[in-house]
Order: C-alpha cells, then sequence, then structure tokens
C-alpha cells in the first residue's frame, strides 16, 4: 500500500527536466537516503540500544567466561577453566539441582491449576468480575513484598498457615526452616501468583467457538469428553505460551529466594538457586569471569529447552482452522 | 429432579466452588492487612488472631520512621516515572517504524529483535554493569533509567503487532493533504495506537515499581534505595518486627492495586495481546 502511495507522488510533482530523465542511475542514487530516512531515524534508538545493551554486552560475556576478569584485576585469559571449574563444583551443582526441583514441579503444576482455575473462572456464574480480580490480585504484589507476606506465612511458630493447620490437629512443619519443606514452600508461594497466566488462559477458552460445544451436546457427549476433546485440545496453543515462558522464569528465579534467605539460600543451600549462585560469584566474590561462564551455561539450558518444547509441540499443539 | 432445580444447583455448587478458591487468593491478603494493624504482643500469639486488638494505625507511621520510607518512594517513583516515560517516547517509535516503513534491514533486524528477547537477563548483565561502572554510573539510578529510552524488545514486539494492523489508507490520506512521516505518526498513528501504548507503560511501570535485581546491582547508597530495596533490608535487620514490616509491604503494594482499578481493561487486554498474538 505503501509503495502504491510513493508510485502516485512522482505523478503528481511537475516532470523533472529532460536531462534528469535521461540520467535516471544518479537521480536514484541520490534519493536512497531521503527515500528511507524516515525508517531508520524512526528505528535509530533502538538501532543503537541494540548494540549498546545487547550485542556488545552478549559478545563481551562470552569474552569474559574465558578469562578470570573481576573488577579489582584485568584478569588473563584461560580458556575453558572456568566451564572445566564449574564441573567439579558442588555449590554449582546443587544450585543447578535446586532451579531443576522447582522448575519440574512448579512448571506443571502451574499449568494443571491454571488452567483448572481458568475454566472455574469461564462459569457463567454472577459477579464472575469480582472472583476473576480475587484471582488476579497476588500477581500485582511485588515480590519482596510476597517473600516477606509469605515469610510471615510460613513462620512455624506464629504463622497463619500452621495456625490453620493445628486446629485440625496436624502439627505443621517449619516449612521455610526444613531442608525438606523450603523448596515446596516456594512452589506454593510462586503458584499463588498464577493470576497472569489464568488471564491468558481465560482468553484462550474465550477464542473457543461455542458451535463446538453444541454439536458435542446434540452427540450427547458430557462434561468430561467436551473437556477432553474440545477445550483442552483448543487451549494446546496458549498451555505451549505459558510453557515456554513458565520455564524460562523458573531457571532465572532470583527475588523470592534471594528475599526470603537474604541471599543465603538457607537451609543448608536448599534454596541457592541458580542465578543465585551467579550472582554471588559476579558481585560478591568478584569472579566475573566464572559468572559470565555461569551465564551462557544457563543461556544454553533455556534455549535447548525452549527449542524441544517447540520440536514437540508439533505433536501435541493444535490450531484452530488448520 | 427437573432441569431447574438441576440447574439452580449446578450454579450454586459453582459458587461454592469459586468461594473456596478465592479463600486461598485472598487471606493472605487480609492476614497482611490483619497484621499490620496488630500490636507486637498480639502479633505473637498462637493460635493466630484476625482482628486486631486495638488498631494499630501507628504501625504505618512507626514504619515511616523506621526506614527513610518518603526518600525510597521518592526515588522509586522518580526511576519508575522516567523509566516509563522513556519506553513510551521510544517503543512506538521504533515499533512503528518496523510496521509501516520501509527501508532496508528492516525485516532482518526485526527478528534479530525477537531473538534478543529470548536472551536471560543474566547473561547481559555482568558486561552491561562494567560498562554503567566505566561511566561512573554505578551508585546513581541512570542504569535503572538510560536503558528504557532506547527501546524495550518485548515492548516493541506487542506494539508492532498493533501498528500492523491499523489500516494504511490513513497514512495515504495524510499523505496527500500534505502531512510529513512524523505528523503522520504523532497525529494520526500514535493517538490511534493508544491502548497498546498505556499497556506498554503499565507493564514498564509495574516493571520498574517492583524491580529488585536491578536496584540491588546499581544502588550502592542506602538513601538511593527502591522501596523493594528498602523492604529487604528492613527485613534483614529487623525480621521480628512482622507488624511494621506487613505495613511496609502494604503500602508498597497498594499504588499498584489502586492503579490496577483504575486501568483494569488496558491490564487485562494487555496481558492477553501478549500470550495471544
Amino acid at each position: 500500500m505503501s509503495e502504491n502511495a510513493q508510485k502516485i507522488e512522482p505523478a503528481n510533482n511537475s516532470e523533472p527536466p529532460y536531462e534528469r530523465q535521461l540520467k535516471l542511475v544518479p537521480a536514484k542514487k541520490k534519493s536512497f537516503w531521503s527515500k528511507n530516512k524516515h525508517g531508520i531515524l524512526f528505528a535509530s534508538p533502538w538501532i543503537l540500544g541494540l548494540l549498546i545493551f545487547y550485542a556488545i554486552p552478549l559478545f563481551s560475556s562470552i569474552y569474559f567466561s574465558f578469562t578470570t576478569y573481576s573488577i579489582l584485576q584485568p584478569g588473563e585469559f584461560v580458556g575453558l577453566q572456568n566451564y572445566k571449574d564449574l564441573f567439579t563444583d558442588s555449590l554449582f551443582w546443587k544450585s543447578v539441582y535446586n532451579t531443576v526441583y522447582f522448575a519440574v514441579f512448579f512448571v506443571p503444576l502451574s499449568i494443571i491449576f491454571g488452567v483448572a482455575l481458568a475454566m472455574m473462572l469461564n462459569m457463567n456464574v454472577k459477579g464472575m468480575g469480582i472472583y476473576r480480580t480475587i484471582f488476579f490480585l497476588p500477581t500485582l504484589v511485588p515480590h519482596v513484598a510476597l517473600a516477606v507476606l509469605w515469610m510471615w506465612l510460613l513462620n512455624p511458630g506464629f504463622g497463619l498457615v500452621n495456625g490453620l493447620l493445628s486446629t485440625i490437629g496436624i502439627d505443621g512443619p517449619a516449612w521455610l526452616g526444613s531442608v525438606t519443606w523450603s523448596k515446596p514452600s516456594l512452589i506454593m508461594m510462586s503458584l499463588w501468583g498464577i493470576g497472569q497466566a489464568v488471564i491468558i488462559y481465560l482468553a484462550g477458552l474465550g477464542d473457543i467457538p461455542e458451535d463446538y460445544y453444541d454439536a458435542a451436546k446434540v452427540d450427547g457427549a458430557n462434561w468430561y469428553q467436551k473437556m477432553r476433546h474440545i477445550t483442552l485440545p483448543l487451549l494446546t496453543p496458549v498451555i505451549f505460551f505459558n510453557l515456554v515462558m513458565g520455564i524460562i522464569a523458573a531457571f532465572q528465579q532470583f527475588t523470592l529466594p534471594y528475599t526470603l534467605t537474604q541471599g543465603q539460600g538457607t537451609p543448608a543451600n536448599s534454596l541457592s538457586f541458580y542465578v543465585m549462585y551467579l550472582y554471588d560469584n559476579g558481585f560478591k566474590f568478584f569472579k566475573m569471569g566464572y559468572a559470565s561462564a555461569m551465564a551462557w551455561i544457563l543461556f544454553v539450558i533455556i534455549m535447548a529447552l525452549t527449542a524441544l518444547v517447540f520440536i514437540t509441540s508439533k505433536r501435541w499443539v493444535h490450531y484452530q482452522g488448520k | 429432579m427437573d432441569s431447574t432445580t438441576k440447574k439452580k444447583v449446578s450454579r450454586y455448587s459453582a459458587h461454592i466452588v469459586l468461594i473456596v478458591a478465592s479463600f486461598f487468593f485472598l487471606i493472605p491478603f487480609l492476614w497482611m492487612v490483619s497484621t499490620s494493624l496488630k500490636p507486637l504482643t498480639q502479633v505473637f500469639t498462637f493460635p493466630p488472631e484476625w482482628i486486631p486488638r486495638p488498631f494499630m494505625w501507628s504501625n504505618y507511621t512507626d514504619a515511616m520512621e523506621y526506614i527513610p520510607f518518603f526518600t525510597y518512594l521518592r526515588n522509586t517513583i522518580v526511576i519508575t516515572v522516567l523509566s516509563t516515560l522513556g519506553a513510551v517516547i521510544s517503543c512506538p517509535l521504533v515499533a512503528y517504524s518496523f510496521a509501516k516503513l520501509r527501508w532496508p534491514g528492516r525485516n532482518i533486524l526485526f527478528i534479530i529483535t525477537i531473538g534478543v528477547m529470548m536472551i536471560p537477563g543474566q547473561v547481559t548483565m555482568i558486561p552491561l554493569f562494567l560498562l554503567f561502572e566505566k561511566f561512573g554510573m554505578v551508585g546513581t539510578p541512570y542504569p535503572l533509567i538510560i536503558p528504557a529510552f532506547f527501546g524495550v524488545p518485548f515492548y516493541i514486539f506487542l506494539l508492532r503487532q498493533f501498528f500492523m494492523g491499523l489500516p494504511d489508507s490513513l497514512r495515504e490520506a495524510a499523505r496527500i493533504d500534505g502531512a510529513g512521516e512524523f505528523r503522520i505518526y504523532w497525529q494520526i498513528m500514535l493517538p490511534l495506537a493508544k491502548p497498546a501504548v498505556l499497556a506498554v507503560g503499565l507493564f514498564q511501570f509495574m516493571a520498574s515499581w517492583t524491580d529488585f535485581i536491578g536496584p540491588l546491582l546499581y544502588l550502592t547508597d542506602s538513601l538511593q534505595y527502591t522501596l523493594s530495596l528498602g523492604l529487604q533490608q528492613f527485613q534483614s535487620q529487623r525480621g521480628s518486627e512482622w507488624g511494621l514490616m506487613m505495613a511496609v509491604s502494604t503500602m508498597m503494594t497498594l499504588p499498584i492495586i489502586v492503579l490496577f482499578f483504575l486501568l483494569q481493561k488496558t491490564f487485562i487486554r494487555g496481558i492477553t495481546f501478549s500470550g495471544i498474538k
């Protein structure tokens, strides 16, 4: 369309002089900048931003990962030494284990609960706006405040959770103070904030045409059959999106465990997560080369998992109209 | 059972399920507010009590004295407002260029922009820190503000999709009337993209207001702290003052909740748009 507009323009202008018409090439060359200047000028903040804040840091980070660089000393090139050291670093493996543990439980649970909640919030009953708002509110709490709030809720001695458990005769665990329960606690408080994913599932549910359900009703399908054969298959594109985002977020977990443990990952490193250990190496021990190597391993893990989800998606994601 | 009573029963059971589930989401909130108004002696009672006796409104004023609350608030507002401003100025401009203007390299650059969204922040974190260190900006809020003025890939992507949906006929009509490219953008296309720009502004506002790792890296002087960092410090120093901490948490969450109720539609539309398109 915009091309048409540009073609119309010369017609409106007066005819170019005869000499110009013969020497078409230089005239065209001259107009390259004036033709493209708006596009390039409009995009220029981002062209600069991409270079300064993404491209250059990305490539320097690869280089740093092969050095012993730190703020305190220039560092030297050590080849793959940082990567080799990581493989024998037990705290590194502990942080990998904790992060994978969290992702393996949290991501599927968030999908199951998210879809179930969205289905509940998609029912046709009065006052749904109020229910939806209630489910969304926790996502508005800043993560530091969320961590502090849940530390208090899960306080072993005076917290509400153990208080409620004691009324039904259960002696609650020490939650964040217990090696066994610290990660489940984190999963629980993260599930409290899944409202954002629920909204996306709700939109996905809204996109499913009512005709499908009407047709299924005529065929005598029950509630389970409708869910199994209409709702879930047509919700797979949205589940796919939330799965990818969920994996990425789970591997980058930082603010919650940092606040819960004052950056210590206690008890017994059971809340020491990958990015926390990366932060410690980079900004506490100033081993910036080492931390850069960790960042690149994280990047590769996330890329590999995302690629895996994309590859398998052909088998389980169903797009409408395909 | 005839069909009307059956319908009634299923409607009631729907409400019951919803109410029970709502409790799980609502109770932590109520507990936060309830604790924020309790005297310290009542905080430590077991089993827990819900109604503060007496209502300690002074927890809020005390909390503001324990930490330099208004300094933190001002720092947070400055960073949040400026970075939001940066994002809503730069991102629509770039997105418009990607969606509607033609120039060589545009499509490749757009693909790179999508690729950049995949890079975890931790990869660029260290070199960026060293860059800001070189410019003497560590210990100032600038590293938390300046990048937004150069565009944020996710927002550029969202806005580009929105601009793609706007018809070209408007631009052509304006051009025939003699409007220049910038005027077409500023007076016609940008106003049409207002809902998407508002959503992006809201996202950036939330991101800056709640950001923790950014301030943790760059703000070294406690007088520059934001509310996130201030609350974390307070927690690590006076971990048992639950009433005061809940008061700070409530005050920190409240502006976002107010914003949510004012701009509910924009919020929901923005999130949905990011997930579906």
